[in-house]
């Protein structure tokens, strides 16, 4: 660090910043500084502590013990509106926006320089549109899509004219034609000598993007790099502290493979206020096959998979068809003892109950498809078999855990998920769908879990895979079908899919071949 | 033409004290705290006013002691539900049965007494004019300030930047949390208003409406205003014409009886709470409206991690 001395002088410093949470020590003697006019990147995987860090800077959190310097000066920041006075602004992971009020209201609640609500608005459509950040103020939270919201937090957080700005995981949201244009705009903020700590997995972006990085593993800070100068190999090994397996997939020909999964023209109404329609959508997942859909958030993903689930039921029966049958009217109970198995977006409180045990959230799961393994005459519950069938899942999947059958909240989220995919995975079901299989899961459960869903492909049977994570799917699909509001697009095989040809699919570049028209298949 | 203004003044007499309770709740709800408590604050609100215009024969001094019973009242809600992060709904129910239980009790004595009534307005001249004189200018004074209260929540809410700072609480009090707004402060001051307005409400009826205290004598009037803020899509000047609406079937009631329509008066009794349930039911199908307006953080305990 000596060796900067000379060059730019550092805006925010931070010297051995704990937060100890009961027995947890989320960050352990973090050191980190940030120099005007630079971006720079804090990397690290889910629970490395990048989150409970960037809390502290912007005053949500206290830190236990450790010091915060401001522009040379010791500072302490008990609460956000202490940090935005100092002059940080925060764009949020999880956007802290009110839905029943209008752009221009959300903006307006966190300035203080008494402007009115016109003013505001006009500010803010100058502003968005300095930056190429479009925006209408008048419009209603609730009505528009993440990229929207996310521009709205943006131009929220530079209406306060910060000298640090601060993104959490900005891109997670983002097309990558959109990410393009948000990077434009950071490096214009950059060259008016605004600070902007970048947080993010994803090495190409800060490669791509940032000046100096910092590594974050299991609550410490294990290196400073240029990241410029390492590959997205080395930063990797970083961040996880090994090599990084990634999944294997050979290509299969399919051929005539028969038929297991088929969605024939199902459309569906919105479920509530704001969420989406579903509008006439083909899809076939034949024996052996990986289907990957590609999608930004909250473009009917999850209606879809509750459609396909039979969490949601259909008018017509034949608009989902498990194995050739038609199940659009009957139950997830029915749809998975036709040989179906479901894996929901939320692990907690949808995929598992919380406060249950393993071997319950197992029952809860399998008491009707393995009726005869689980449960006895009378209705009485196997116990033995239950606790036998949930050691072979945790063995299988490599699930880690502190008790020998913990509650399903005990366990952290990459765990919890290899058990909820081993539980379907121990059926050998003959289709599966999961939605965001790895949403929030680190490095080595992510790798396991896709390689495990291959398997299950190339041992007979048909996946869907739903998933905001374009590496994955380009890890792990055969195929790759766009959602965009509400509509899918033609399946493109591996072999043609580039990340651009699907960027555009999913920013809706092109409608028509969103909307294929499928012959009625027999 | 003496029949209908008879008619109407004594709608606005029955929608009133409606009106007063709900604007009211509408505030404490749009900061996201739902107080079932209405009837047990109103009812202390009436007793209290009673017996404090009784004792010092000023009725005045009767609808402060109103305001201050029914505030200090919901203060005990508010440490319970805010502070102690308490159940709302059940709080609020055993507010509202304490309230009646102690009213009845503070009461007793009060039991036959001829009641202070708070004059009507007159000004000279223009309380003479035929028909709108007495309609405009010759009502209860809490009539007017039931209208000033209305326009004033209303201008509140959706023109200053504390009553934006209300709603964006009432939506999503985490959010607001991060902002920096306080959220407690916030929800402790919109329960006490919503708790003066019930008091206020509750001196109408034993100061105004009918001049003497009965036990029980709100009569459900407090569930009637809860359904009111729901009928109105938490939107005041909605709670305005609902409060008309509701009181004019009170009183159509009332008259029904009176001209002895073959009906039975149990079930003219029971049409307000019947047309609650009508209304509850209509809005309820348009989703998208009741979703907008309904603060989403309705009900939930709000507990800050730090």
């Amino acid at each position: 660090m000596a060796k900067s001395a000379d060059k730019a002088a550092n805006l925010i410093e931070v010297r051995g910043l704990t937060k100890v949470f009961g027995t947890l020590t989320a960050c352990d003697h973090v050191d980190l500084s940030i120099r005007e006019g630079e971006i720079h990147a804090l990397l690290g995987e889910n629970g490395a502590g990048k989150s409970t860090l960037v809390k502290m800077l912007f005053g949500s959190l206290e830190p236990t013990s450790g010091e915060l310097f401001w522009k040379g000066k010791p500072v302490r920041i008990g609460s956000p509106s202490v940090a935005r006075s100092l002059g940080i602004g925060m764009v949020f992971q999880h956007f802290s926006l009110f839905e029943a009020l209008t752009a221009a209201e959300n903006i307006a609640l966190s300035l203080h320089d008494g402007a009115t609500l016109d003013e505001i608005a006009s500010r803010s459509r100058e502003l968005s549109k300095t930056y190429g950040l479009p925006l209408d103020p008048d419009s209603l939270v609730g009505d528009l899509s993440v990229g929207e919201r996310q521009r709205i937090e943006i131009t929220r957080c530079l209406l306060q004219e910060p000298d640090l700005i601060i993104l959490d995981e900005p891109t997670s949201v983002l097309t990558p034609q959109e990410a393009d244009k948000l990077f434009e705009t950071l490096e214009r903020l950059r060259s008016e000598g605004k600070s902007i700590l970048y947080i993010s997995h994803r090495l190409e972006e800060v490669k791509r993007l940032c000046d100096r990085a910092t590594v974050m593993r299991h609550g410490k800070v294990v290196g400073h790099c240029d990241p410029r100068k390492e590959t997205a190999a080395s930063l990797a090994r970083m961040m996880v502290g090994t090599d990084v397996v990634t999944a294997e997939s050979t290509p299969i020909e399919l051929g005539g493979a028969p038929e297991l999964l088929a969605i024939c023209g199902l459309s569906r109404k919105p479920a509530g206020p704001f969420s989406m329609p579903l509008k006439n959508i083909w899809l076939s997942v034949r024996t052996g096959e990986v289907l990957g859909i590609a999608g930004v958030a909250g473009n009917g993903q999850g209606e879809f998979f509750e459609a396909v689930s039979g969490e949601a039921l259909q008018e017509s029966a034949d608009a989902v068809r498990i194995r050739g049958k038609s199940v659009g009217r009957v139950g997830i109970s029915a749809r998975r003892r036709m040989g179906a198995a479901f894996v929901p977006e939320e692990r907690l409180g949808h995929g598992a109950a919380p406060r249950m045990k393993l071997s319950e959230n197992l029952l809860l799961s399998r008491h009707d498809t393995d009726r005869n393994a689980f449960v006895a005459l009378g209705g009485f519950v196997k116990s033995g078999a239950i606790q036998s069938a949930t050691q072979r899942i945790i063995e299988a999947m490599d699930v880690r855990k502190s008790a020998p059958d913990p509650e399903a909240a005990a366990l952290s989220g990459g765990n919890l998920q290899k058990f909820i995919i081993g539980r379907e995975l121990d059926r050998q079901p003959a289709v599966m769908v999961v939605n965001q299989p790895t949403w929030g899961v680190d490095a080595g459960a992510a790798a396991r879990i896709r390689q495990a869903l291959i398997s299950l492909a190339r041992a007979g049977s048909a996946v869907l895979v739903i998933s905001q994570d374009l590496d994955e799917l380009f890890e792990i699909s055969d195929a790759i079908a766009v959602m965009h509001n509400g509509e899918l697009s033609k399946p493109i095989p591996r072999g043609e899919a580039t990340y651009e040809k699907i960027g555009l699919l999913m920013g809706g570049a092109e409608p028509g071949h969103a909307a294929p028209h499928h012959p009625e298949v027999a | 033409m003496d029949i209908t203004v008879n008619i109407l003044l004594t709608i606005a007499t029955a929608a009133t004290p409606l009106l007063i309770a709900a604007i009211g709740e509408l505030v404490v709800e749009r900061s996201g705290v739902l107080n079932l408590g209405v009837e047990g604050m109103m009812i202390m609100g009436a007793v209290c006013g009673f017996g404090a215009a009784y004792l010092t024969g000023s009725p005045w001094i009767g609808v402060l002691a109103a305001i201050i019973a029914g505030a200090l009242f919901s203060l005990l809600f508010a440490f319970m539900t805010l502070t102690l992060a308490t159940n709302q709904v059940a709080t609020g129910l055993s507010l509202t049965i304490l309230g009646l239980g102690l009213s009845g009790m503070i009461g007793t004595n009060f039991v036959g007494l001829p009641g202070v009534r708070l004059p009507n307005l007159y000004i000279p001249g223009l309380s003479d004019i035929p028909v709108v004189g007495k309609l405009l200018f010759g009502q209860d004074p809490l009539f007017y300030v039931s209208i000033a209260l209305v326009i004033a929540v209303s201008w509140f809410l959706f023109k200053t930047r504390k009553g934006l700072m209300l709603r964006s609480i009432g939506d999503s009090h985490s959010s607001a949390h991060a902002l920096g707004i306080p959220v407690i402060a916030y929800r402790y001051l919109a329960v006490m208003f919503g708790g003066a307005c019930a008091g206020l409400a509750g001196a109408h009826l034993s100061l105004v409406y009918t001049p003497q205290w009965v036990e029980n004598m709100t009569a459900g009037r407090g569930w009637i205003a809860l359904a009111l803020v729901v009928f109105a899509s938490w939107r005041p000047m909605r709670v305005l014409a609902g409060a008309y609406i509701f009181g004019a079937v009170w009183i159509g009631q009332l008259h029904a009886q009176a001209f002895g329509i073959p009906v039975p008066s149990q079930f003219l009794s029971a049409l307000p709470y019947l047309a609650t349930i009508v209304v509850l039911v209509l809005i309820s199908r348009n989703k998208r409206l009741t979703m907008m307006n309904t603060p989403a953080s309705l009900g939930q305990p709000f507990v800050p991690d730090r």
